[in-house]
């Protein structure tokens, strides 16, 4: 993936400008801090209008961008030094499209569970574009289990384009190894908060996400199926992604008004690849705000609201209804 | 008939398909002939797949289903539209199958023992999972871990409903907490997964039964065949995802023929409890 996008090139090109402008004023002695400052505020109002402004293709694009903070970028400026990664599903092998481990973020110990993208060619590879294989969602019921026994809440970061279509992967039970995560997840006695940072594909991204709160980031998406692969099914036309996108609703005020997540966080403007830190200082923020409450919560009547949560996701309506309408 | 329950209606004849070609061995077999066949290919035993009412007198003592919720119809969310808006595809659906949406619920008794019985029906849009079939799935999860009825499930479908979005995405979990819940009451779950049993219905529901069983030959699988050549760039080997595969990868109880399927379920569910 291109690290600019069509409609932010004027951006970049500007903020280049400025760049020269200040190697130009440094290196000569010459005062260009009024062009400076107006290039500036030029450059701000268009990444406002810009941003401001995203179609659904255009989000999932920024929502993929390979500079967007993975797992480990956030696990690092929610944890610091004090973070242990475990690795393995005691099955199998370990997964490098999730990773996991137990951490501190602020006074408050927690198990940390999410898909791990690559920012660059070579460890997307290593981490298979953050596509699991079946030990991927084995390790994370893994850490469930142990967060469950050593009473730490779960914090889980979703980003994957959907788990991977393999041989080995259908072999070892893709199919049963997201079921059982969704099975399981629904009984887990923690407080879980899900985040989709990037990309939420798919039962790929579900089988980490049956949380008590679930959130989206601003420029995030979360879909049944990608937007390509809706186009190639549904239009059977691949250049129709643009409208796929659009149709299938897959933005996080789309989910919002849908009643299935929780809140949506702020992404600086010009998106979240632009600033780890402030990223992981939102997600800090809604787990200070929701997890007190959770975690004050007797198991089984958190369980039966995260139940009574699942249970009510879906519309439908009655014959009789229809026609009484 | 709103809230009541409705009993079982006669299959609907369709005179112009008088014919069917085996997909295995390709011999021209008359519908007439299938139909009192369980749908057997008389000449190579393929078993092709299964009209709803059909599969329903196959599990059921006679006469003794009676359908629950068979009123509730899917709404259009998303006002999705392809090269057709959903609501049209869905009218279209329902004219062809002569029911309201991709699965049948309801109460019966197999072999005398009460039953909760859920059947897909892939004639009527690939049998795809929205809002409506995991609301009628759950609902006969819950009410069997509540009258401690065993539930038993007959999937056949390509997966979730795309035009419902990220609702048919979430009947994914609430099916599968529902199968949890049933678990931890101790009810049986029987999943028989036919021919085909993929996606967010092979990833939910489908995979979590205390027995899975499968009919010979079925392609189950997570991703479709088509999907996971085009990402590996290779020939998947002969067999890749059908019942054997899954069989011998540890993914499935057993494998059983359609003539023995009732009586091997009424048998497993009297061993498992009482
Ligand atoms: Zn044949």
């Amino acid at each position: 993936m291109a690290k600019e996008f069509e409609f932010e090139k004027l951006i970049i090109e500007l903020e280049a400008r400025i760049k020269e402008l200040q190697a130009i004023s440094e290196t000569r002695k010459i005062d260009l801090s009024r062009e400076i400052r107006a290039i500036n505020e030029k450059v701000d109002a268009l990444k406002n209008d810009v941003y401001g402004n995203l179609e659904p293709w255009q989000i999932t694009q920024v929502a993929r961008h390979i500079n967007r903070p993975s797992t480990l970028d956030l696990i690092k400026h929610l944890c610091g030094e004090e973070f242990v990664e475990l690795h393995g599903d005691r099955l199998f092998g370990d997964d490098p499209a999730i990773v996991s481990g137990i951490g501190r973020i602020g006074d408050q110990r927690v198990m940390i569970i999410g898909h791990q993208k690559g920012h660059d060619t070579e460890e997307n590879i290593y981490r298979n574009f953050g596509m699991p294989h079946p030990e991927g969602y084995r390790k994370a019921l893994r850490m469930m289990r142990t967060a469950e026994r050593f009473g730490l809440p779960i914090i889980a970061f979703i980003d994957t384009p959907g788990a991977f279509p393999g041989i080995g992967a259908e072999e070892r039970g893709q199919s049963d190894a997201i079921a059982r995560n969704l099975a399981e997840m629904s009984g887990i006695r923690v407080p879980i908060l899900c985040f989709v940072t990037g990309e939420g594909g798919s039962g790929g991204a579900l089988a980490i996400g049956v949380g008590d709160r679930v959130f989206m980031f601003e420029f995030s998406v979360y879909s049944v199926i990608s937007a390509e692969g809706c186009a190639a099914i549904l239009w059977n036309d691949p250049a129709k992604t643009k409208e796929a996108a659009t149709a299938l609703k897959l933005r996080a005020t789309n989910l919002l008004e849908a009643g299935i997540i929780d809140g949506i966080l702020p992404e600086p403007i010009g998106g979240a690849h632009r600033n780890h830190q402030m990223a992981a200082d939102e997600i800090k923020k809604q787990i200070e705000k929701h997890l007190p409450s959770l975690l004050a919560m007797n198991a089984d009547k958190l369980l039966d609201e995260r139940y009574k949560k699942f249970r009510g996701m879906g519309r439908f309506t009655r014959e009789e209804e229809l026609e009484h309408a | 008939m709103g809230w009541f329950d409705k009993l079982t209606r006669p299959r609907r004849d369709t005179p112009s398909d008088l014919w069917k070609k085996c997909p295995a061995c390709n011999e021209t077999l008359l519908i007439k002939d299938l139909a009192k066949n369980l749908f057997l290919c008389s000449k190579c035993d393929h078993h092709l797949r299964m009209p709803l009412w059909d599969r329903i007198a196959l599990l059921t003592d006679d006469n003794s289903f009676v359908e629950i919720d068979h009123d509730m119809k899917s709404v259009d969310p998303l006002s999705f539209v392809d090269s057709k808006p959903y609501p049209e595809r869905m009218a279209e659906a329902i004219k062809k199958t002569d029911v309201n949406e991709a699965v049948a619920t309801g109460r019966a008794t197999l072999s005398g023992r009460k039953v909760l019985l859920g059947v897909m029906n892939f004639d009527f849009m690939g049998g795809s999972m929205g809002s409506v079939v995991g609301e009628k799935l759950t609902t006969i999860l819950e009410l069997g871990a509540q009258e401690k009825a065993p539930v038993i499930i007959v999937s056949a479908s390509g997966g979730a409903r795309m035009q419902e979005g990220i609702f048919s995405l979430m009947q994914m979990a609430k099916t599968s907490a529902a199968v949890k819940r049933l678990n931890q009451a101790a009810v049986p779950f029987v999943s028989i997964m036919t021919d085909p049993t993929t996606g967010g219905v092979s990833a939910s529901f489908a995979s979590l039964g205390d027995v899975n069983i499968a009919e010979p030959g079925a392609l189950i699988g997570f991703a479709g065949p088509r999907v996971i050549e085009q990402t590996i760039r290779q020939k998947l080997p002969e067999g890749f995802q059908r019942s054997k595969f899954l069989l011998e990868h540890g993914m499935l109880d057993c494998v059983i023929h359609r003539r023995v399927m009732k009586n091997t379920v009424a048998r497993i569910l009297r061993l498992l409890v009482a």
